[in-house]
């Protein structure tokens, strides 16, 4: 559980809380995009040598080299302008770019933020970079700190969870707390082990139909209490 | 887990869940909405930040209030945001911010340019001094090229095509300035190594041509790029020593505020640094190692393009005021 949050006051007096991305997620967003960024500059090259290879390698070299580099070199700024802060491997990792309002940030702030790239990565594998996220409240990059800008973890179940629990809790009549815990369990069903999910199923199954007996919940498999579950969901407890 | 309030907080959520799915379901930007549009967008949020207070207080750590959190960062993000950048805003760019932070720059500009001019100096005269010096500059196949009387640089125009040349030596020196710029957080230190050092490594090759007779030479071959391209190097090292300096004596009430404000203040310098040493690329790729242009369109290219760089970066023949770095 990631307890780093910024806050931030919203335009409209209630505070915002945006969990902050530490250097993990950082690390595995640039190494999806960096795998994504190579892909594409080789698919260049190779696209490029295939469509001209008929002429010589000295006159088609330029067109081989400078536009791969510029893949390589523009793929963040670049992306990060055109997905609102977003990237590939950013969206894979669950994070995004705001700037430290919690809003947008600009066009010259994600080019400043891409120019800093150049001292974050030295020595070598973003060293300085990755010391300055570990070292910072925030943990923010010095690209970051110059742009003002911070990484933080996007809620990929947000969409999910407004969806469906009103109209579960609605439906059952429970307290939704207690219809997310048991969503969320039968979610997590087949990852769970057989006595951590049994034992979870009896609890909520007491929560949720306080007349049971709890004997008789005792008595029940694994495959019952799964059903007994779905069945408090769909409200026919 | 309060139980009683269960139907209370049923209600509740029975009356707010359209307003959440219509949320969901908009994909319309504010800014592409009209004005009457835009502004029920605004109500929308502010009944989604009540929505959010509510949830905290009847549903705390549920995972309906942690999505109705990332709903309201989701709102709040597509209120909060810069204009358009637009054809007018690049125009302004041009005319007032470019030429503001190069009004603020000047003195710094000044300093940077006169430790350049010292430490070529000190380079020349060390090489001068010590000959063996020069192995610290240059490689073994450079000095044995002049040793040889040729320079370095002769052979370039017949073996690299003067595109790659370009694209290759102005990547290199945006590389090179955007460096100078970024070091300068290391409180200016670095862009005072980065300028330092490339004054001692002008100075020194400049001696070293002399000793065996082909100064001419090299002058002949950075007359058409040197002064742009020293020039952005200089600027870039005073941006970044500007960077410095708002860590040392910070124009804000904390340290980061200092940095970042600078750090955005600096921006439309430094891309027209990267503009600049586009054009100084193409010269250095064509113009420069090409012997069949002789010295004085090399000068007139050199010293027109340094005046179109002195009007571009004071926009035009009447500067504007100075901006506050």
């Amino acid at each position: 559980m990631n307890d780093e949050q910024l806050h931030i006051a919203g335009l409209t007096g209630i505070e915002l809380k945006l969990p902050i991305a530490g250097p993990g997620s950082r690390s595995y967003a640039f190494i999806i995009d960096w795998h994504i960024r190579i892909c594409l500059s080789l698919a260049w090259m190779l696209a490029v040598w295939l469509l001209l290879r008929s002429l010589h390698i000295r006159a088609i070299m330029p067109l081989i080299g400078w536009p791969a580099l510029a893949i390589y070199l523009l793929y963040h700024p670049v992306v990060e302008i055109l997905m609102q802060g977003r990237s590939p491997g950013k969206r894979t990792a669950g994070v995004r770019l705001v700037t430290r309002r919690g809003g947008l940030p600009s066009v010259s702030a994600i080019l400043i933020r891409n120019v800093f790239r150049l001292l974050d990565s030295a020595p070598a594998f973003y060293m300085i970079g990755l010391s300055c996220c570990m070292f910072t409240r925030e943990r923010v990059r010095i690209g970051d700190l110059a742009a003002g800008t911070v990484l933080v973890l996007e809620n990929a179940r947000a969409a999910h969870v407004l969806e469906i629990m009103p109209g579960l809790a609605v439906h059952t009549g429970l307290d939704p707390r207690l219809v997310e815990l048991i969503q969320e369990l039968l979610e997590r069903w087949p990852s769970l082990s057989s006595e951590r999910r049994a034992a979870l199923a009896r609890e909520l199954l007491a929560r949720a139909i306080p007349a049971q007996d709890r004997d008789a919940l005792a008595a029940h498999g694994e495959s019952e209490l799964r059903q007994r579950l779905r069945t408090v969901l769909a409200g026919a407890a | 887990m309060s139980e009683p309030r269960a139907p209370l907080a049923n209600a509740w959520l029975r009356s707010r869940q359209r307003s959440w799915t219509q949320w969901l379901r908009d994909r319309q930007r504010p800014r592409d909405l009209p004005v009457a549009e835009a502004q029920r967008y605004v109500e929308r949020y502010r009944a989604l930040a009540a929505d959010l207070a509510t949830a905290r207080r009847m549903l705390p750590g549920s995972a309906t209030t942690a999505a109705l959190e990332t709903l309201y960062a989701n709102a709040h993000t597509s209120i909060d945001r810069s204009r358009r950048q637009t054809l007018a805003a690049i125009g302004e760019l041009f005319r007032r911010r470019i030429p503001a932070v190069m009004g603020a720059l000047a003195p710094t500009i000044l300093w940077i340019g006169l430790l350049f001019v010292l430490t070529t100096a000190a380079g020349y005269w060390l090489v001068s001094q010590y000959p063996d010096l020069v192995r610290l500059v240059a490689s073994g196949k450079m000095i044995e090229k002049v040793e040889s009387g040729q320079l370095w640089t002769d052979d370039i125009f017949n073996i690299t095509p003067s595109s790659v040349m370009s694209v290759r030596i102005l990547s290199n020196n945006i590389v090179v300035s955007l460096f100078a710029f970024c070091s300068g957080v290391l409180f200016g230190l670095g862009a005072f190594y980065i300028t330092a050092l490339n004054g001692l490594m002008f100075g020194a090759l400049l001696a070293f041509t002399h000793q065996h007779g082909l100064d001419g030479e090299l002058l002949k071959f950075v007359v058409a790029h040197g002064p742009v391209e020293i020039s952005v190097i200089c600027i870039a090292a005073a941006a970044g020593t500007a960077l410095g300096e708002s860590l040392i004596r910070p124009s804000a009430p904390t340290r980061r505020e200092s940095f970042q404000r600078t750090a955005s203040a600096l921006g439309p310098a430094l891309l027209a640094c990267a503009l600049l040493l586009i054009g100084c690329g193409f010269i250095e790729g064509f113009v420069s190692p090409n012997p069949h242009v002789p010295f004085l369109p090399r000068a007139v290219i050199g010293f027109g393009y340094w005046i179109a760089m002195v009007l571009l970066l004071r926009g035009g023949l009447h500067a504007p005021p100075a901006a506050k770095l």
